[in-house]
C-alpha cells in the first residue's frame, strides 16, 4: 500500500502538572491523503489542538510529553526529529493556521516583512525577491491593494484580513499539509464563509492536504470529506462526513449532533447531553464517555476502553455497541 | 404589536455616540463612533426579543444602555413604564431590581476571590428587602437549586466550576432580585455545544416558569432560532429588519439578513452543499464613518444610486415585519438563500 501523505497512529501526549498527569491525547489515529480535507471535531479538552501541536512539533516540553505513537509524513517518521530538522519540516512541508491571528502575528513588524521572512529563512531569497514573492502570495489570498499594504501592521487590518495574512504566510512555501486550528471561530459569520471558501480554493490549486480542527460541525460540513470525532483525548468515531452525520455509530456523536442548535429547526427543548466532559486528570475508566452515555452498560464502566471497530468500510467507532447504534440509525 | 399595558420595554429614538478625541492635554473632539443610531423597539411581558448582528453593530451597547450602565446620547428607554434615561443613580439602582444582565464570558465576569455564596448573594446587600423574610443563605440555596447547581457547593470558588456551571452561577445572580426582564449578552457563545444546550434549556424553563422577558443578544442565528419570539437585526448601529421570527427566517426581506442566514453554518453536509450562499464582499465599514444613505450599500449586491442618496426607513412588509431597504427581497428571491425545506423524518432527529 502506498504511503499516505500524513499518517498519525496511536498518538499519545501527556502533560506533567502540579496536580498530576493529564492525558490530553490518548490514542489518536488518522490518515490524510493529497488533496484531501479532513476535520477533527471535538469540544474543549478533547485533545484536538494538542494533537495538532504534536504533529507540528510545537508542544512545550516540559510539561508536555509525547508518550507514544507515530506521525509519518510520506512514510518518514517526524515525531522526535531533532529541532533543527523539524524546522525544515515546519512551514515548508506542514504549516498551521491559528484561531487568533492577532496574537499569532508580531505586532511590531509589518505584515509584508513577516511573510517575507518565510522566503528569506527557508528559501534564502534576497530582500527584493522575497518582497515580490510576498506581494504575489498576498494577492493570492485576495488582500486588496497588496503592494500598498505590504508595510502595514497587523492592528491596521480587520479580523478577516488578518486571518488572510496568516493564511498567506502559511501557504507561502507551498506546504503539503496545512493544519487550520479553528480558523474562523473568532470571525463574524459573513467573514467566516469568505475564509472557508479561500481555504478550499487554495487547496484545489495546490492539492495540499487540509486538516480542519473545529468544535463546530456546521463550519466544516460541506468542506471536509472525512471527519474524526474526539472526546477526552481519544478518537471516538471516524468516517466520511455524510456517513457520520446520517449513520453515526457512536452515542457521543449522536448526542453531539442532536445538541447543535439548527437554524432550520425550532425545537422546544434542545436534546442536551447530560453532565460535563471529564477532567483530563481523571478520565473515567473503561469508555471515557460512559458517565454521560444513555446506553451505558457494565461492560462500559470497567476494563479497557473499547477499541475502534469498523462498522462499514472506512467508518469506525469506539463503542461496544457500535454495530447496534449504527444499525438503529440506519433503520430509522 | 403588544398593547401598551403588557409592554415591559419601550425604546424610542435611542442614540449612543462615543466621541473620538485627539490630543492629550487639549482634547479636541474630531468625530463620533455611532454605536447606536436611532433605534426603536418594544418588548412585551414574557416575550423574547433577540438582537442579532455582527461585531460592532451596536447590539451589546444597546444591552448596556437598557440597564442604564452608560448614559444615552439621545432617546428614551422605558422600563415598566418609567423612562430610565432621566433617572438619578439612586433611582436607577432601585430600577435594577426589575432588569438584570447575564454576560457572555463566565470566566471573567465572576470575581475569582469570592465564593459562590457571596457572588449569588451580593445583590441582597444592596436590596435586602428582596430576601422577603428568608435568610441570605436560604435564598442562595434556593437560587442554586433553581438553576441546577448543587447547593452543597456554596462555599466553592468560581475556578472549581466548569464553564457551563459558571454560567449557571451568573444566571442565579441575575435571578436573585426576582427581575421581570433579563438582558442576556451572548450567554452561550463561550460554551461547548453539549453544554450550550443545557444552558439554553435552563433559560427557556426560567422564562416559562417565572414569566421573564428576555432581550437576547447574539451573533448566532441558530441559537436565536431556538429562543426568540421576535428578532431585530442590527447593522452599524441601526435596526435593518425586525419582526416575528418565522417571517424573518423564512423570508428575510433585507439583503443583509438574507446574507446572515445564508452564511450561518448548517451541520448537515448535503443541505449545506445545496444552499446558495450569499458571499458578502469585504468587511463592516467603520462606525466612525458610516456610508451615506443605506449603511449596508457598500457590501450589498442590489445597491443602486438611490441607496447612496437616501436613507431607507423601516417600513412594514406585513404582519409587523419591518425592513429598512429600498429594494427588499421578494419571498421568491429570499427562498433560494434560506434553508431548503427539510422533508419530515429526516435522519437528523433519530
Amino acid at each position: 500500500m502506498a504511503d499516505h501523505l500524513l499518517d498519525v497512529a496511536d498518538l499519545k501526549v501527556e502533560f506533567d502538572t502540579r496536580d498530576g498527569v493529564a492525558r490530553a491525547v490518548n490514542g489518536v489515529s488518522f490518515t490524510l491523503d493529497e488533496g484531501e480535507t479532513i476535520a477533527i471535531l471535538g469540544e474543549s479538552g478533547s485533545g484536538k489542538s494538542v494533537t495538532a501541536q504534536a504533529i507540528m512539533g510545537i508542544l512545550d516540553s516540559p510539561p508536555a510529553r509525547i508518550t507514544g505513537g507515530s506521525v509519518r509524513l510520506r512514510g518518514r517518521e517526524i515525531l522526535g526529529l531533532p529541532e533543527k530538522e523539524y524546522q525544515q519540516v515546519r512551514g515548508s512541508q506542514i504549516a498551521m493556521i491559528f484561531q487568533d491571528a492577532l496574537s499569532a502575528l508580531n505586532p511590531v513588524i509589518s505584515v509584508g516583512d513577516q511573510i517575507a521572512e518565510m522566503f528569506r529563512v527557508h528559501r534564502g531569497m534576497s530582500r527584493k525577491a522575497a518582497r515580490s514573492a510576498t506581494i504575489d502570495v498576498m494577492k493570492r489570498v485576495r488582500i486588496p491593494g497588496a503592494e500598498e499594504r505590504y508595510g502595514s501592521y497587523p492592528h491596521q487590518f480587520s479580523g478577516g484580513m488578518r486571518q488572510r495574512i496568516m493564511i498567506a504566510m502559511m501557504i507561502a512555501l507551498k506546504p503539503q499539509v496545512l493544519i487550520a486550528d479553528e480558523p474562523t471561530t473568532a470571525l463574524d459569520v459573513t467573514v467566516q464563509a469568505q475564509i472557508m471558501d479561500l481555504l478550499q480554493e487554495l487547496q484545489a490549486e495546490t492539492r495540499m492536504g487540509l486538516i480542519l480542527i473545529t468544535h463546530d460541525l456546521g463550519v466544516v460540513a460541506d468542506v471536509a470529506e472525512r471527519i474524526s470525532v474526539m472526546y477526552a483525548g481519544r478518537t471516538m468515531e471516524q468516517g466520511p462526513v455524510a456517513e457520520i452525520y446520517h449513520h453515526t455509530a457512536n452515542p457521543y456523536t449522536e448526542g453531539l449532533l442532536a445538541s447543535i442548535p439548527k437554524i432550520d429547526e425550532r425545537e422546544t427543548r434542545l436534546p442536551a447531553i447530560k453532565g460535563l466532559p471529564p477532567s483530563l486528570f481523571a478520565v473515567p475508566k473503561g469508555c471515557a464517555f460512559h458517565p454521560r452515555c444513555p446506553r451505558v452498560s457494565d461492560q462500559c464502566r470497567s476494563g479497557a476502553a473499547p477499541p475502534l471497530t469498523e462498522v462499514a468500510p472506512d467508518h469506525a467507532s469506539r463503542c461496544w455497541f457500535a454495530e447496534e447504534v449504527y444499525g438503529n440509525v440506519a433503520d430509522a | 404589536m403588544s398593547p401598551t399595558r403588557d409592554r415591559v420595554i419601550a425604546v424610542s429614538g435611542l442614540v449612543k455616540y462615543y466621541p473620538i478625541t485627539r490630543g492629550i492635554v487639549f482634547q479636541k473632539k474630531i468625530g463620533d463612533v455611532r454605536a447606536v443610531d436611532h433605534v426603536d423597539f418594544t418588548v412585551a411581558q414574557g416575550e423574547t426579543l433577540a438582537i442579532v448582528g455582527e461585531s460592532g453593530c451596536g447590539k451589546s451597547t444597546t444591552g448596556r444602555l437598557l440597564l442604564g450602565l452608560e448614559p444615552v446620547t439621545a432617546g428614551s428607554i422605558e422600563i415598566l413604564g418609567q423612562d430610565i434615561t432621566t433617572m438619578s443613580q439612586k433611582e436607577l439602582r432601585a430600577k435594577r431590581r426589575d432588569i438584570q444582565m447575564i454576560l457572555q464570558d463566565p470566566y471573567t465576569s465572576l470575581n475569582p476571590r469570592m465564593t459562590v455564596a457571596s457572588i449569588i448573594g451580593e445583590p441582597f446587600e444592596i436590596h435586602p428587602e428582596a430576601l422577603a423574610g428568608r435568610t441570605k443563605q436560604e435564598a442562595v440555596r434556593d437560587l442554586m437549586d433553581r438553576v441546577g447547581l448543587n447547593p452543597e457547593f456554596v462555599n466553592r470558588y468560581p475556578h472549581q466550576f466548569s464553564g457551563g456551571q459558571r454560567q449557571r452561577i451568573g444566571v442565579a445572580r441575575a435571578l436573585a432580585l426576582k427581575p421581570r426582564i433579563i438582558v442576556a449578552d451572548e450567554p452561550v457563545s463561550a460554551l461547548d455545544v453539549s453544554v450550550q444546550a443545557q444552558v439554553m434549556n435552563l433559560l427557556l424553563d426560567l422564562r416559562d416558569d417565572l414569566g421573564l422577558s428576555y432581550v437576547f443578544i447574539s451573533h448566532d442565528l441558530a441559537v436565536v432560532r431556538q429562543i426568540a419570539d421576535r428578532i431585530a437585526v442590527m447593522y452599524l448601529g441601526k435596526i435593518v429588519e425586525t419582526g416575528p421570527q418565522d417571517p424573518v427566517y423564512s423570508s428575510p426581506a433585507h439583503p443583509y439578513t438574507a446574507a446572515l442566514i445564508s452564511a450561518a453554518p448548517i451541520p448537515d453536509p448535503e443541505l449545506q452543499a445545496s444552499r446558495e450562499r450569499i458571499e458578502l464582499e469585504g468587511d463592516v465599514p467603520s462606525p466612525a464613518d458610516p456610508p451615506s444613505g443605506c449603511r449596508f450599500r457598500t457590501r450589498c449586491w442590489k445597491a443602486q444610486q438611490r441607496c447612496a442618496d437616501e436613507e431607507p426607513l423601516l417600513r412594514d412588509v406585513g404582519g409587523g415585519h419591518l425592513v429598512a431597504c429600498h429594494f427588499p427581497l421578494t419571498p421568491e428571491e429570499a427562498a433560494s438563500h434560506v434553508v431548503p425545506e427539510v422533508p419530515s423524518g429526516h435522519a437528523t432527529d433519530s
